[in-house]
């Protein structure tokens, strides 16, 4: 297997702090029986993403790209190596992140406008002002008037829209999406990823952004780095994505330079895929 | 969901049916008792004296005496078991090791026949309402108690990440998460806890007091008034089938939030 290094090194143009640095993560886990060796996730996973960059990563699926993401956070702490955000170790929650999870994390029992004011809440902003300031939120993502309907009268892409505006409304300096849009329908995904540009192009944050689907990966992002099969998944490639913006996802897709890069990530992305399907087969 | 389900009849056929069936029932009874004479109405009773004394009791005021105790204890002993319940349902979720201490003791009470309780209450407590709202409180707490342990244990990992991401301290995560999560066990469980309650109420009565609806039906049964006995199970009836509407109303507007089974509106 070549160590492919297509763009240099994996370092990032140190102008400012990187939002992120992950130096040398690797995450275990003890295996389900609880006895045997250890389910070593990750192993050596070394990235920074600059301030106000879109990295996105991929790998195919049981390669612990959503562990990289709750090392990220804070939610886990890695058995070897330390995350950094803006300079200062990450030691339990990240403050300055935001997370947007793969699966449904709205709280049921709130409103939809009650869930987008929940972080402006939690950081002591009182009730009525955080609903006032929740609702242009909700617009911004499309859901005006629909405030007062709870999380089971939404439709999927709905909730999804929820939970971005949720995250972004803390006004986090890093994004941190776990396959945000995956369980979306391919047009609602679409619009949700053009909508999800326009709202990182007015205020440029650092998102990290999670998926299996490659070509959503280079549609979205300045950078995509790859990830091996698991266990034990390594950082195996990193592509700069120099696509101008602003882009349109579903057009973009088209042109001959996607198509170039889609071919280059593709041709190494493929044979983890492969090797990720014959280990799920093994188990 | 229920497309392919066979259509039903309007609401108005559904409740003339259901009159129906109360018709049919008391009409059964009087013909078996009184115009056939199958049964003896001395153990037996009639529909009309039943319903006669029913209303006479009501007329006279005697009745909402009594049911206002029993009313009385049946509260208390909701209140007084939920509040425990919800207090030590927390404790035990949130820490693991008395949850683990006390979980065999907890099992060996709740397995115990809490009726054979009932004479030792009456003798800490004495024969007023207190040693009721005990038996009532023995029975509601657990019921509340094992929901909220639930209710705390099944919270979704990802919705509480997801708030401690968003920001939260631990005061925020009982408030809008544990809490929320925990009383929408208890509500699900209302009509039984409120049931209970009541059973405690009743039965205690039955077993030593000097006021309450368990009290008239013992009162009755001990002088062979059949009649009386059966006015008594019928007042508890109607008060039962009254206290589970309003547990209904508000069930619906607590948990409003929580998805219905899919509707479509019929024309």
């Amino acid at each position: 297997m070549p160590q492919a290094m297509p763009d240099a090194a994996m370092t990032a143009p140190a102008l400012s702090l990187p939002a992120l640095s992950l130096e040398g993560v690797t995450c275990s886990f003890p295996s389900p029986d609880g006895r045997g060796q250890a389910y070593t996730a990750v192993r050596d996973a070394s990235f920074t993403v600059a301030d106000g960059e879109f990295v996105s990563i991929v790998g195919p699926t049981g390669s612990g790209k959503s562990t990289l993401l709750n090392v990220a956070a804070g939610l886990l702490r890695p058995s070897a190596g330390r995350a950094l955000s803006f300079g200062a170790p990450v030691t339990g929650i990240n403050p300055k992140a935001g997370y947007m999870f793969q699966a449904e994390a709205l709280m049921p029992w709130k409103s939809a406008l009650e869930n987008v004011a929940a972080g402006l809440e939690f950081r002591g902003v009182a009730k009525r002002e955080a609903l006032d300031r929740a609702r242009p939120w909700l617009a911004r993502v499309g859901l005006d008037g629909f405030g007062d309907r709870h999380p089971h009268q939404l439709s999927g892409g709905m909730r999804k829209r929820v939970a971005l505006a949720q995250t972004l409304i803390v006004d986090p300096k890093i994004v941190l999406m776990d396959e945000p849009f995956s369980a979306l329908d391919i047009q609602t995904r679409q619009m949700m990823e053009n909508e999800l540009l326009d709202l990182w192009a007015s205020d440029r944050k650092s998102v990290v952004f999670i998926t299996h689907d490659l070509e959503e990966a280079i549609a979205m992002s300045d950078r995509v780095l790859v990830l091996s099969a698991g266990p034990g998944a390594r950082l195996i490639g990193e592509y700069r994505i120099d696509l101008d913006r602003p882009r349109d996802v579903a057009e973009i897709r088209m042109t001959p330079r996607f198509l170039q890069l889609h071919q280059e990530i593709w041709g190494q992305l493929r044979d983890e895929v492969l090797k990720g399907y014959a280990q799920t087969k093994l188990r | 969901m229920r497309s392919h389900a066979k259509r039903l009849p309007s609401r108005p056929v559904i409740l003339l049916l259901q009159i129906c069936v109360l018709i049919g029932f008391f009409g059964l009874w009087h013909v078996l008792t009184v115009s056939t004479n199958l049964l003896s109405p001395f153990f037996f009773g009639t529909p009309g004296a039943v319903l006669e004394r029913t209303f006479k009791d009501f007329a006279s005021g005697v009745i909402w005496y009594h049911l206002g105790i029993t009313l009385l204890e049946t509260a208390l002993a909701f209140v007084i078991g939920t509040v425990a319940g919800i207090a030590f349902g927390f404790w035990f979720a949130r820490a693991p090791l008395v949850s683990v201490v006390f979980d065999p003791y907890i099992k060996a009470v709740n397995a115990l026949p809490r009726v054979v309780l009932a004479p030792i209450f009456a003798l800490w407590l004495g024969l007023g309402i207190w040693s009721k709202v005990a038996l009532g409180v023995t029975l509601v707490f657990f019921i509340v108690f094992f929901n909220v342990y639930q209710g705390v244990k099944e919270v979704s990992p990802v919705v509480l990440a997801n708030a401690r991401m968003l920001g939260a301290n631990s005061r925020h995560l009982f408030r809008h998460v544990y809490l929320p999560s925990a009383l929408s066990w208890v509500f699900s469980s209302l009509h039984t806890a409120v049931g209970f309650a009541m059973v405690g109420a009743v039965v205690g009565e039955y077993l030593g007091s000097a006021a309450g609806l368990g009290y008239r039906i013992h009162q009755a049964e001990g002088v062979f008034d059949t009649v009386g006995v059966f006015s008594g199970m019928l007042v508890l009836t109607i008060f039962v089938v009254a206290i589970d509407a309003a547990v209904t109303m508000i069930e619906k507007r607590l948990l409003h939030w929580r998805p219905q089974e899919a509707q479509t509106t019929q024309t």
